[in-house]
């Protein structure tokens, strides 16, 4: 294992409430550079939550969140994405009435520029620059098997592909970070075992580090090297992935007693 | 990677019909077919072509609802005349003086658009139909109530009446309230409304198919997803809105152009002008640039054609909104025109058959 030892991601006492619902409650988390790492817990315990305010869709109520030496907390989902977090949704959020090759394209938009007259009049630059950025997209579409869907519309891709495509265009604005919201959700078996795959080639090519949400046990079994368990809110544990799974709380909180 | 000259065929042909239009147009016309009625409309069809051209930057592709589209035209309009009143003795040259015209009535208009959008576009839902809407109308009373005069001491503005501008008598009235400005010059004709349609067409296509344009519609197709891969999203709205104001700009430009006077009517730029718009851009298909020019058309040149028709004459343009409406929107037709369009018979042609 490559792991360097200065902590990506540094999140410390991250809470935010909802009315009188406390969703996320003195969250902790620390994620190592090229680490691929889970975040479980069972319906509900807050943990897309979690994704909406590590990328500023949510202000906390309290708490830091480091990646590297920069506080980004508070900052706007623009910028945190511009300083190195990308991420995915769980109800897939595509452009759909774009094509696949521009859902890439999109992703690369703050990495290769031209100016809005260049573009218009299709001034040497655009042309040089488009043909840059198409190369690139079509590079990410490999990896990710869609370079013979390039010209869909996003829309109209199975629903697999619909995901794959997501994590694409994440990877076109080059995050150091990677944080993906039930990649496997709606897969069928053949499907995540191709997925879980992609996700290891992706961070050893790209050098990614990936937090990862996800209820199927086979996959964070065979992928996460380490995990956080939330419920209701709170962590319940974190460490090393067999240590947490057959821990009795983690089973007892995923089986439900009361 | 054949997707380039796809795009560049799609163009080609929404360029090629309007200058075949244009052509066939002029032929018709040398020849003695073409009515003065018809003659009359050439102007108004290219300031509609271009205002629902414009507006579907805004409804279709950046995915806002714009209802005072005619408000930004209505300042084009003014500012564009304003010039060329003042400077009509200083540049004789008329294409040159038009030709700034046009940029001034697009720079004032843009301007508005932008910090009118400024505050507006930051908000999410429906705020920006609500501003639009009531600033169309605010801009449209304003000039109606509005004096502008230009002596040797420089310009008197007043909002109460001419006596109010206190001219010196080598002054002259340029914006002369409710009858607004008189004795421009008719710099208008239908070979450079065409021209600047062409423009128009040439800016929207191509932003849309550039950097910034898949910013925009980004922010269209999801708002939320777009700022989480590091897109502006207020630039690109605030971007997408100026241009198409400008651009509403310019269509007000060629129309204050087309007669030698210019009034800030309800008719001319009332709101019923702005829905008027939305409805060439809804018929013409949301975000289809060709549909919009060819809904513009049509739905103007119809009531002429069916004058002579009289009684039957709104029920016959009922049914032609109606059918355009199918054509445009029902998910039946639209599979079937995907399964019978020329670039499917082209590609069946070759002997493949991609979607
Ligand atoms: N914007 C919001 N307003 C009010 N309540 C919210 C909001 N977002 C989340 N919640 C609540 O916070 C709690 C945690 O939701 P969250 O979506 O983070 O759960 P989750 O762990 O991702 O669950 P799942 O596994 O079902 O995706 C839920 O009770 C949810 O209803
Ligand atoms: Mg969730």
């Amino acid at each position: 294992m490559t792991q360097d030892m200065t902590p990506l991601l540094n999140v410390t006492n991250l809470s935010i409430s909802f009315g009188g619902l406390r969703a996320v409650d003195d969250f902790d988390i620390t994620v190592k550079k090229g680490q691929l790492y889970g975040l479980i817990g069972p319906n509900g315990a807050g943990k897309t939550t979690v994704f909406n305010l590590l990328t500023g869709v949510y202000r906390p109520d309290v708490g830091k969140i480091f990646l590297e030496d920069e506080n980004i907390t508070n900052m706007k989902t623009m910028d945190i994405n511009k300083a190195g977090v990308g991420r995915t949704f769980q109800n897939i959020r595509l452009f759909k009435k774009l094509t696949v090759l521009d859902n890439v394209k999109v992703g690369l938009h703050n990495r290769f520029h031209y100016s809005t007259l260049e573009g218009i009049f299709r001034l040497p630059r655009y042309r040089s620059i488009e043909k840059i950025m198409n190369e690139e997209a079509y590079k990410l579409l490999k990896v990710f098997d869609l370079e013979n869907e390039a010209d869909y519309l996003a829309g109209n891709l199975p629903y697999g592909k619909q995901r794959k495509l997501e994590i694409a265009r994440t990877l076109a604005t080059n995050p150091k970070l990677l944080l993906l919201d039930e990649p496997a959700a709606g897969m069928n078996p053949n499907e995540t075992k191709d997925l879980m795959k992609t996700i290891r080639f992706v961070r050893d090519e790209f050098d990614m580090t990936i937090l990862l949400i996800e209820h199927d046990m086979k996959l964070v079994a065979g992928i996460c090297e380490e995990l956080t368990v939330l419920n209701f809110g709170k962590v319940l544990m974190s460490g090393e992935t067999n240590a947490v799974l057959n821990d009795s709380r983690v089973i007892t909180a995923y089986l439900g007693e009361d | 990677m054949e997707k380039i000259p796809k795009i560049w065929r799609e163009n080609l042909i929404t360029y090629g019909m309007v200058i075949i239009a244009y052509a066939v147009m002029q032929i018709l016309i040398s020849f003695g077919l073409v009515s003065r009625l018809v003659q009359g409309l050439l102007v108004p069809l290219c300031i509609y072509v271009i205002l629902a051209v414009s507006l579907n930057l805004t409804v279709g592709i950046l995915g806002e609802l714009s209802l005072g589209h005619a408000g930004f035209m209505c300042l084009g309009a003014f500012a564009g005349a304003f010039f060329s009143k003042v400077t009509v003795d200083a540049i004789t040259f008329s294409p040159v003086r038009f030709f700034l015209a046009i940029l001034i009535g697009a720079a004032v208009a843009g301007l508005f658009g932008f910090l009118i959008g400024m505050p507006v576009l930051r908000f999410r839902g429906d705020y920006l139909a609500i501003v639009t809407l009531a600033f169309g109308e605010i801009i449209k009373n304003v000039i109606n109530a509005l004096f502008v005069g230009l002596d040797s001491n420089g310009v008197h503005f007043s909002l109460s009446d001419r006596a109010a501008l206190g001219l010196l008598d080598d002054g002259d009235v340029i914006i002369n309230g409710a009858q607004g400005i008189i004795g421009t010059p008719q710099d208008s004709n239908f070979t450079v409304g065409v021209l600047l349609v062409l423009l128009t067409l040439f800016i929207v296509m191509n932003l849309i198919r550039s950097r910034d344009g898949r910013a925009i519609m980004s922010i269209r197709d999801n708002l939320i997803a777009s700022e989480s891969i590091g897109i502006h999203v207020t630039k690109y709205k605030l971007m997408a809105f100026s241009i198409s104001a400008a651009l509403a700009g310019v269509a007000g430009v060629l129309y204050s152009h087309n007669l030698n006077s210019v009034a800030a009517s309800p008719r001319a730029f009332g709101y019923n002008m702005s829905i008027m718009i939305l409805v060439f851009v809804v018929l013409g298909g949301i975000g289809n640039i060709r549909g919009s020019m060819i809904a513009a058309i049509v739905l103007t040149l119809l009531p002429e054609m069916l004058r002579g028709l009289d009684r039957y004459r709104m029920l016959i343009y009922a049914i032609v909104l109606i059918v355009m409406m199918l054509f445009n929107w029902s998910p039946k037709i639209l599979e079937w025109r995907e399964r019978h369009s020329l670039r499917e018979l082209a590609g069946r042609l070759r002997g493949r058959s991609k979607v």
